[in-house]
């Protein structure tokens, strides 16, 4: 099944297209005030370790969880108050991968990242936001290898 | 954490406290300043009156590696609406990390009356402080300054060389990951990466954030000394380099040594790894 999940590719042609640093900005925290951490249904702080997001220095977690139709519900968590990228990220991701065909989500790249936060985005910063993106895929590449 | 004065700083006057910037939000003659990491938080609401000074588009030149120039910062300045003698308080995230970098660029241009909000925005804003989303309304100035002055607290590649030829200190403020060489470079991000991991011979690694507190304060100065003085055996008489990546960590470094430890000669490698990992023939250590 080729292409990204339909919502992300929905935002990358929006970022694409936006070549203003404050208009980038604006709309990235507005995407940022969408976000909404995990259920406590699905998990409760303190976290399990096994759901952080290795070098992500926002401190962020990922769930994936099974819906009945084989696909997966992401939810994610940013503990640094001040991790308005991380949390951004987190929104794009929850809002086009969860319930996304599972070999579209597998496919996305992290470079991703640059289409949204631009270019001159830190080398740290950069990491941590794709470091999300390569926990959500791994999940996805992990469910898709179950019989 | 305990009164700044009481912490046994050389130069406790460069550091004030959030206590400090809310009761002088409104003096004239001071600008407060916030550098971040994250180019979203400024944004997303800072401290009244604040202006920004970003780390990539404000004080980088847009060409060539290197800082701005005289009249890149003589606009700058004239933008934020300082004058030579305005006092600038800087505050950012990561610990005050970008803060501290700002500041030793407005260093290089004479503009010492400089200082750093202890604990940062994180401090700031976890003690309930008032953040707002609307820009200042700021008057432009006429800026005059200096030739950027590049001998005092900077040191380039050749400066480096012949300081280790001669066993000068050195403080790799690194990772340990990346001190070892076992990181040449984060995934994905090959421009601030090395094709040769490790460091610069005789170098300690201390990473940055050690000198400061969970809350994003500083260490107080016994703290730092245990850490800086016994743990590696600087000397504070003696001309010390600090380096990094590309020269941001290392200024927080730069800024414990010189102005809380009163080091007489610190200089931040800028070029850090990203340079001397990367240049053909130069020594270096695993």
């Amino acid at each position: 099944m080729p292409g990204y999940p339909p919502k992300l590719q929905d935002y990358l042609d929006d970022f694409g297209f936006i070549s203003a640093r404050d208009e980038r900005i604006d709309f990235l925290i507005a995407i940022s005030d969408e976000f909404e951490p995990v259920p406590a249904s699905v998990a409760t702080k303190p976290y399990e370790e096994a759901h952080r997001v290795i070098g992500c220095e926002s401190e962020a977690f990922v769930w994936a969880i099974d819906r009945p139709d084989g696909t997966l519900d992401f939810h994610f968590d940013v503990l640094n108050p001040q991790g308005l990228s991380a949390m951004a990220m987190c929104a794009i991701l929850d809002q086009s991968c969860s319930g996304a065909p599972l070999e579209q989500v597998a496919t996305i790249n992290g470079d991703v990242v640059f289409t949204f936060f631009g270019k001159d985005i830190s080398m740290g910063k950069g990491r941590g936001l794709t470091e999300i993106i390569n926990a959500v895929v791994y999940a996805a590449n992990q469910r898709l290898a179950l019989p | 954490m305990s009164d700044i004065n009481s912490r046994g700083y050389t130069n406790p006057d460069k550091l004030v406290s959030t206590d400090w910037v809310a009761a002088n939000l409104n003096e004239t003659g001071i600008r407060i300043i916030e550098s971040n990491e994250d180019p979203l938080l400024y944004p997303s609401g800072h401290i009244p009156g604040a202006v920004e000074v970003d780390w990539v588009k404000d004080l980088n030149d847009p060409l060539r590696r290197d800082y701005l120039d005289k009249s890149g910062f003589e606009a700058l300045a004239s933008r934020i609406g300082i004058t030579p003698e305005t006092t600038v308080v800087f505050y950012g995230d990561k610990s005050n990390w970008w803060a501290t970098y700002a500041l030793w660029v407005f260093e290089l241009f004479g503009h010492s009356n400089a200082k750093i909000m202890d604990g940062g925005r994180l401090k700031w804003a976890e003690e309930g402080r008032e953040l707002t989303r609307e820009k200042p309304s700021i008057s432009p100035t006429s800026y005059s300054a200096p030739e950027r002055d590049d001998s005092q607290i900077r040191a380039f590649r050749a400066g480096v060389l012949a300081h280790i030829q001669v066993n000068g200190q050195l403080v790799d403020v690194r990772s340990p990951g990346e001190y070892s060489g076992e990181k040449l470079h984060m995934e994905g991000y090959p421009q601030e990466g090395a094709v040769r991991g490790g460091h610069i011979p005789g170098a300690d690694n201390v990473p940055w954030s050690r000198a400061a507190n969970e809350d994003g304060t500083f260490k107080t100065a016994a703290e730092l000394r245990a850490i800086y003085l016994d743990e590696i055996g600087l000397n504070p008489g003696q001309p010390t380099v600090a380096y990094c990546r590309i020269g941001e960590r290392s200024s927080h470094t730069w800024f414990v040594l010189t102005n809380l430890l009163g080091f007489s000669d610190v200089r931040n490698y800028d070029g850090s790894w990203t340079e001397w990992g990367n240049s053909v023939g130069l020594p270096i250590e695993k």
